[in-house]
């Protein structure tokens, strides 16, 4: 496979949260608006990327047995280092992502890509399907949290398109779960028609 | 008092699922039959009760003396990771009726994030190791009561003629959501 494709499957074949359906917390958690969604989406793929870098770079000495924990603990070094990044230079992002950052730990597309992809392939393919992943992520992030935003308060990326408050519920916790229900039929229903 | 606002407000008020959102894979993945959702309630209680007292001891005696809370993540994830693998071990050894029960949920804990996450938020609300105990189990118990109804909602769902685009995952997440909106009812008792 060409590195062209290891970038797009994951944007829409591959989409991890559409298609494969990993990543659920954060997908919910965070979505409140299409700028939180796309903050978290950003945050994890630059994780996603240096931890596939780094794994595809050490696979060969790491011990089969203890590869799990050895990606773990390379995982939460990146986590680490965006926490303390975005504290320092978005914190008003930091705030409102709040509890889902360090959690990028145990987001299963992470750890995922990396047992599945950068602990068989090479480092530049590791690097492409990192980004691919991440930006599916991200773009499911981001569509989830501008079609709540709209839905619940009339605005996409804090801009005002209808005046006044619209439906509440869905900036909320059952909003997240519904709209995330619709959006996951809806691409099922494209990916069988093609 | 504290104790009980503590309690309520854990398992009804901030559901850890419905409201907080964490632990939604394994939510969405044992689902399927009540009696599987008990067991995984079950293992998921004794973990989350472990692990909040390890990592609330590790914090309090080891990263806050040496002024190196920013590793908090790392060490916590180290913490859990091996800890599940200990109680693996234990459980095999010393009662192995209890690990027919909850052993093969236990590989599957180390991945729900409300364990990383009850630990963090424990921190980060500044309990005491007692009021961190309450509510981490409370938490958990949370977890279980919503993963328990949704398990028997999901069982009735499967007669249910559903349009074959909405079978699986997204009527299951509708479902979610409106069993969330009928959690939000509890917002404001405490």
């Amino acid at each position: 496979m060409n590195h062209f494709q290891n970038f797009t499957k994951g944007i829409l074949k591959e989409n991890p949260v559409l298609v494969l359906l990993l990543g659920m917390c954060p997908t919910l958690g965070v979505s409140t608006s299409a700028i939180n969604g796309m903050g978290m989406g950003l945050a994890t793929t630059f994780v996603l990327v240096m931890s596939n870098l780094v794994i595809s770079l050490v696979k060969d000495f790491i011990p089969d047995k203890v590869r799990i924990p050895a990606f773990i603990v390379i995982i939460a070094s990146f986590v680490t280092i965006v926490e303390l990044v975005m504290q320092g230079f978005a914190p008003a992002l930091f705030e409102q992502l709040g509890l889902f950052i360090p959690l990028i730990v145990v987001n299963c597309i992470v750890l995922g890509r990396a047992e599945a992809f950068a602990s068989k392939n090479g480092v530049v393919a590791s690097i492409f399907d990192g980004l691919g992943m991440g930006l599916g992520f991200a773009f499911a992030l981001t569509i989830l949290g501008a079609i709540r935003e709209f839905l619940g308060s009339g605005a996409v990326f804090s801009v005002k398109v209808i005046p006044g408050d619209l439906m509440l519920v869905f900036i909320l916790a059952p909003g997240a779960f519904l709209v995330l229900g619709y959006l996951i039929a809806i691409s099922k229903k494209i990916n069988k028609t093609k | 008092m504290q104790y009980i606002i503590i309690i309520i407000s854990a398992i009804f008020v901030n559901n850890v699922v419905l409201a907080q959102f964490l632990g939604i894979c394994p939510f969405l993945g044992v689902s399927n039959k009540v009696s599987t959702s008990l067991g995984m309630g079950a293992a998921v209680i004794f973990v989350i009760t472990l692990a909040t007292i390890v990592t609330w001891l590790v914090q309090t005696y080891v990263l806050a003396p040496l002024g190196i809370q920013f590793l908090q993540t790392i060490a916590f994830i180290l913490v859990i990771a091996g800890l599940v693998q200990m109680v693996e071990i234990i459980l095999k050894k010393v009662s192995p009726a209890l690990y027919q029960a909850l052993g093969v949920f236990l590989p599957l804990i180390t991945t729900n994030c409300a364990v990383l996450g009850v630990a963090i938020l424990t921190i980060q609300k500044e309990f005491n190791l007692l009021q961190g105990v309450v509510f981490a189990t409370a938490t958990a118990v949370g977890f279980t009561l919503a993963l328990w109804i949704f398990a028997g909602i999901r069982e009735n769902l499967e007669l249910m003629e559903v349009p074959p685009v909405m079978r699986g995952i997204p009527i299951a997440l509708i479902t979610a959501g409106i069993l969330a909106l009928a959690f939000m009812g509890f917002t404001g008792i405490v």
